[in-house]
């Protein structure tokens, strides 16, 4: 009874009583990444895409790996057969349609799309949509789970970015597009609701955050949630009369807009977003975070959160690196 | 217990020990300006993940340690400068991280032994 198959990629080994899946590996000659063999490193973290792993191998992941079934081979004695992934399987794709197209401010659209599937995602999480001819680009999903077959999207007009300049110039509503599984680890799992949340963003990086905070309030998340959304100037933030609304209406919610040139109108913070959040919550000991944005902004932000006080464990963060070469 | 010796590892607290000490102790290292420039553009996750492993082996857990790991490890930041005077700052930062989770005096002078040892290797000598 205690020999366990273990599937990798159409190659199986068999796991023997006492042994971790990955010295059965290892055995079998199948390459996989390690390093301490103690579960410190986590280099030889892989997926389950059936069983779910034993506990003890998800030691030291964060909550978001667990779920998705990520585990530690060097931890992990099989309890059952188990099929696993090295990293992401090859992407499935759906059929979208445009049934929305908006302008939010003078560069960035909503756009909504009907999926011809119903996706099984997390606030917060992105897709990646592809145009006929099979130009890619990622993009965080804006909403929350409640209405899972309509995905809304932010895109922000960069010079010289193929996919966004062909968005806003020639997309239109009934266009096709091709919608991937959803990805990412910046999302929000409705546990803990007690926890102050903390979600600072800059320019489409509301994307997710919004979606994250409409689905922690429709969860009934008790703790206090603070966005801190920022840009450059007053016309690159957008949705500052609803999420103040927003404000108004939810009381453990609270907005901060920033700009961080310019005049900073009554209402609106004068800074960067995230050094305003930093000084307004010096101490964010048992917070959870969410960084969306600029990668410079998501990294400096990252470490001056965790020298605040939060667990690495609760900082998620989700750098939007552009693929344009025209941008700097 | 009585007529077994327990380990350091074990005295200390083990694994969770560990985990109370990564935290203070990498925002200990991050906050000291002598030596927080070496931290910069590192991904703070597999950095706190090292560090597990290099406390856990100066804790006396379970550990493959090799100086060949540690030596390729630090050889980016020797050619930035690290020197003696870096290696003395992260020590202090570690007793003063048993200090702060009021690890016994005896025990602390264990783990800044075993730590010791790895000077040579880290400053690659």
């Amino acid at each position: 009874m205690g020999l366990k198959k273990i599937s990798l990629d159409g190659r199986v080994v068999v796991c023997q009583e006492g042994e971790t899946v990955l010295d059965a590996l290892l055995r079998g000659n199948i390459e996989v990444p390690y390093g301490c063999r103690q579960g410190a490193c986590q280099s030889c973290m892989v997926r389950s895409l059936d069983a779910a792993p034993p506990l003890a191998s998800q030691n030291g992941l964060k909550d978001v790996l667990c779920k998705q079934k990520h585990f530690l081979a060097c931890l992990c004695y099989p309890e059952q057969d188990m099929t696993l992934a090295l990293s992401r399987q090859p992407e499935f794709f759906t059929e979208g349609t445009v049934i929305g197209k908006e302008l939010l401010n003078r560069e960035t659209l909503l756009i909504t799309v009907r999926c011809r599937d119903e996706l099984d995602f997390y606030a917060g999480q992105f897709v990646n949509l592809k145009r006929a001819d099979g130009l890619v680009r990622s993009y965080s999903i804006a909403n929350s789970r409640f209405h899972a077959n309509d995905l809304t999207f932010h895109i922000r007009r960069l010079a010289g970015g193929r996919f966004s300049e062909w968005v806003h110039k020639e997309l239109n509503v009934g266009d096709i597009l091709a919608v991937s599984d959803p990805q990412g680890l910046c999302y929000y799992l409705p546990e803990k609701k007690e926890q102050n949340l903390l979600l600072i963003g800059t320019g489409s990086g509301l994307a997710p955050l919004a979606g994250i905070i409409s689905e922690a309030l429709h969860q009934g998340h008790a703790g206090a949630v603070h966005l801190f959304h920022g840009s450059r100037e007053m016309d690159g933030l957008y949705w500052i009369d609803e999420m103040r609304q927003l404000a108004t209406e939810t009381p453990n919610f609270y907005y901060t807009p920033c700009v961080s040139r310019g005049d900073a109108p009554a209402g609106v913070a004068k800074g960067r977003a995230n050094e305003v959040a930093m000084a307004a919550l010096p101490d964010l000991k048992g917070w959870r975070v969410f960084l969306c944005g600029h990668p410079d902004m998501v990294n400096q932000t990252k470490r001056q959160a965790y020298l605040n006080g939060a667990s690495l464990q609760d900082i998620y963060s989700d750098s939007f690196h552009v693929a344009s070469a025209s941008l700097d | 217990m009585t007529d077994t010796k327990l380990s350091l590892y074990q005295q200390i607290g083990g694994e969770a020990a560990v985990n109370a000490a990564v935290d203070i102790f990498y925002r200990r290292v991050l906050n000291d300006y002598r030596i927080n420039r070496f931290f910069d553009n590192v991904d703070m996750e597999a950095q706190a993940a090292k560090q597990k492993a290099f406390l856990t082996m100066a804790f006396g857990g379970p550990n493959n340690y090799t100086g060949t790991d540690m030596r390729n490890a630090h050889a980016r930041l020797v050619k930035m400068g690290l020197d003696d005077s870096h290696f003395d700052a992260v020590m202090e930062n570690l007793s003063g991280t048993l200090q702060e989770l009021n690890v016994p005096q005896g025990l602390i002078a264990q783990v800044a032994a075993i730590a010791e040892s790895t000077r040579a290797d880290v400053l690659n000598r």
